[in-house]
């Protein structure tokens, strides 16, 4: 268990995916795929709606990037004929809309995540890595660990190298996000969005001063550093 | 010309015509109902009084005598209170008794009608009258005539003949004038909505369509219009603002951006392009939540996010907030306070709401804390409270504030009175709250506070 969550230095995911991405227009598609390549994924692109849904219906792919807008037939449409069909691939929805209504509509047509565009490569590799996470079946998980530090889901401890550590509510949910998506990058997005339910960009950087308390609490009496800042993406836990 | 031609394509002309014709139709059906109950059945009943005379006299001699005749008829004509037209003749047109001087023109025949012109002694003065008589031949070759002045009664028919073309004619011209009047008016008002349009495309956009005050049609669809011309013009206004100011805070990160990379350039060593390179991403970082930003504002002006409205307790919102930020304020070596009565319900979009509270906070934390040489600690509050039908969500914190002068000027796009750009921001927070408070049917006021500077989200209450 442990040793998966063992990530390479660069953040790479263990292992690479199969990512269908798409999306029309050739230039974004084309710095998609090439970042997508270099973090070592194998990438297939469809440039239209039915090109995609007939690449996606083969279900060999671990996650798939759906531009909304899209010729022949849009996003959210081959996304609901996937989800008709039974195929679960985890989508990741690009939008130029990027609001929170389209959100909502996004993630009811059957998309896992929506990502407004413009948006940061690096929050669109954490994404994927969570997504592709997400598609494999994980036993209901009691416990997280993480190296020596321990997070009873149940019992709503924590503890590092034995001791006990208290948390407050906020902090708990903050940590059980990190540790479920241990080796991974998480961006500050991405918390705000899933421990505190925002989708919005506050001004300053609010979950900053959150990830240094937690990580006042978890890190600085002990030895190693589990709780780290990955620069220009977000944080990571994981074992030194 | 095309004015005219013009006018009777006018849905108001042409309603007029066709109220003119059935206004004439009827007016001719009244008058000629009134002419048939008038001057005809009088006319009959004239003849009937004549037929019956003849039925009378006829049968005086039938078992009388000619003589006898002769002075029913003298009687009668003399009793001249109905200008009846009594006559004898014999077989040589004599007169026997009566008051025709001779036979009227015209008798032909053994009996029949007959109207013909005879003259009235009326005192000193002789009129011409037109009678009205049956005259029958009777046994013995005499010619009995027995008629009535219809002179007055022909005046009549004739004065009411005339006055129902009369009518129809003056129903016909005012009909016509009134519609051509009204249809004038009412196109000259459109030409001055389609004169002001035209003058708005040309690029006049400060002008406006003119009301009446009569809230009329016209007024209103005038009034609307120029509703719609204020919501435009101040779109148009905050592009404008929007542009001039975006060339200004867009192209300095840049500038810095691209400083930075040729810098790396130069000093050409590897850790220098990973430093350039991750200072990249974090100024690109700051581009897009500009970015961002301006799009969460274009939206919440344009309203499109009235899908996601719901009830919800402001208090919850603002508590979260509350949380998210105290550690912050505390960070910065300041006090962070809330407080809030629970089940304050609006009908918000909680998304919105959430990021307009935390503008609001972030807007303290940038703007209050102490200077240098100050002796005072940051104090930020964040309040929640019901006033009258009013949701009142108050950022309350003891810094200067915002000059009166210039609490308007804060609202719009990329505006910062710290002109040294020395903090980070984008000049968009506060534009984001005025446009969430308008999307809520609420207001962002800013106010002296007791101890400083409060900004207040006024939200309406939900019912």
């Amino acid at each position: 268990m442990t040793e998966q969550f063992l990530a390479s230095k660069t953040f790479k995911l263990n292992g690479s995916m199969r990512i269908l991405v798409i999306e029309d227009d050739q230039q974004a598609a084309g710095f998609l795929i090439k970042g997508l390549r270099e973090e070592g994924h194998i990438v297939d692109h469809a440039a239209d709606g039915e090109d995609g849904l007939a690449l996606a219906r083969e279900g060999v792919h671990d996650v798939m990037v759906v531009d909304r807008m899209l010729p022949k037939r849009d996003g959210l449409s081959v996304i609901e004929a996937l989800r008709a069909e039974d195929v679960a691939t985890p989508v990741l929805i690009l939008s130029a809309l990027g609001e929170v209504d389209d959100r909502v509509t996004g993630l009811r047509a059957g998309g896992d995540d929506y990502l407004a565009k413009p948006y940061a490569f690096s929050e669109l590799v954490a994404r994927i890595d969570v997504l592709a996470r997400r598609n494999k079946p994980e036993a209901a998980q009691t416990k997280l660990v993480v190296g020596d530090l321990e997070l009873d889901l149940l019992a709503r401890t924590c503890t590092r190298a034995g001791q006990d550590i208290v948390l407050q509510a906020r902090e708990f949910r903050l940590l059980e996000y990190l540790m479920k998506h241990a080796g991974q990058v998480v961006t500050r997005t991405m918390l705000l969005e899933n421990v505190w339910d925002y989708h919005f960009d506050p001004q300053t950087n609010v979950i900053d001063v959150h990830i240094s308390r937690l990580r006042s609490k978890i890190d600085k009496d002990f030895d190693g550093t589990l709780l780290q800042t990955v620069r220009g993406a977000g944080y990571s836990i994981r074992e030194p | 010309m095309s004015r005219n031609a013009n006018l009777w394509r006018t849905s108001t002309f042409r309603l007029a015509a066709a109220y003119l014709l059935v206004f004439v139709l009827s007016v001719g059906a009244i008058l000629a109902y009134i002419y048939w109950n008038t001057a005809v059945l009088l006319e009959r009943q004239t003849d009937e009084t004549i037929r019956a005379e003849i039925r009378g006299l006829n049968e005086q001699y039938r078992f009388g005598s000619i003589t006898a005749l002769a002075n029913v008829v003298e009687q009668r004509s003399v009793r001249n209170s109905e200008r009846g037209i009594y006559s004898i003749f014999d077989q040589q047109g004599r007169r026997l008794a009566g008051n025709l001087q001779g036979v009227p023109s015209g008798v032909t025949g053994t009996s029949g009608w007959l109207e013909f012109p005879y003259e009235v002694f009326n005192g000193n003065s002789i009129k011409q009258h037109s009678g009205r008589a049956f005259f029958t031949r009777l046994r013995g070759g005499y010619l009995l005539v027995v008629g009535r002045d219809v002179e007055e009664r022909r005046q009549f028919a004739t004065l009411i003949r005339q006055s129902t073309f009369i009518a129809i004619g003056m129903a016909l011209v005012f009909g016509l004038g009134g519609g051509l009047l009204m249809s004038r008016n009412f196109l000259r008002r459109i030409d001055v909505i389609s004169d002001t349009s035209k003058a708005i495309m040309a690029g006049g956009l400060s002008e406006r369509m003119p009301v009446r005050g009569t809230n009329d049609e016209i007024d209103r669809l005038s009034g609307n219009l120029n509703n719609m011309l204020d919501q435009i013009e101040r779109l148009m206004t905050g592009m404008r603002e929007v542009s001039d100011n975006v060339a200004h805070d867009l192209k300095t990160p840049l500038t810095r951006l691209k400083a930075r990379v040729e810098a790396a350039l130069r000093q050409d060593t590897k850790a220098s392009y990973k430093e350039a390179l991750v200072e990249t991403i974090e100024e690109a970082d700051q581009l897009l939540a500009t970015f961002n930003a301006l799009l969460s504002i274009a939206r919440t002006e344009a309203g499109q996010t009235s899908e996601q409205m719901e009830p919800l307790d402001v208090s919850e919102v603002a508590e979260e907030m509350a949380e998210l930020y105290q550690p912050l304020v505390e960070d910065a070596g300041g006090t962070f306070e809330f407080s809030g009565t629970p089940d304050l319900k609006v009908t918000a979009s909680r998304q919105l709401l959430a990021q307009a509270i935390s503008n609001l906070i972030d807007n303290a934390l940038k703007y209050a804390p102490p200077q240098e040489g100050e002796n005072r600690a940051l104090e930020i509050a964040l309040l929640v409270q019901r006033v009258k039908d009013k949701i009142e969500v108050t950022v309350a914190d003891n810094g200067p504030g915002i000059p009166e002068t210039e609490r308007e000027h804060v609202l719009q796009r990329f505006v910062r009175l710290d002109t040294s750009r020395s903090q980070p921001g984008s000049g968009l927070g506060l534009s984001l709250v005025a446009g969430v408070a308008r999307l809520h049917g609420g207001a962002l006021v800013f106010r002296d506070g007791k101890v400083g500077f409060e900004a207040c989200l006024e939200l309406p209450a939900a019912a």
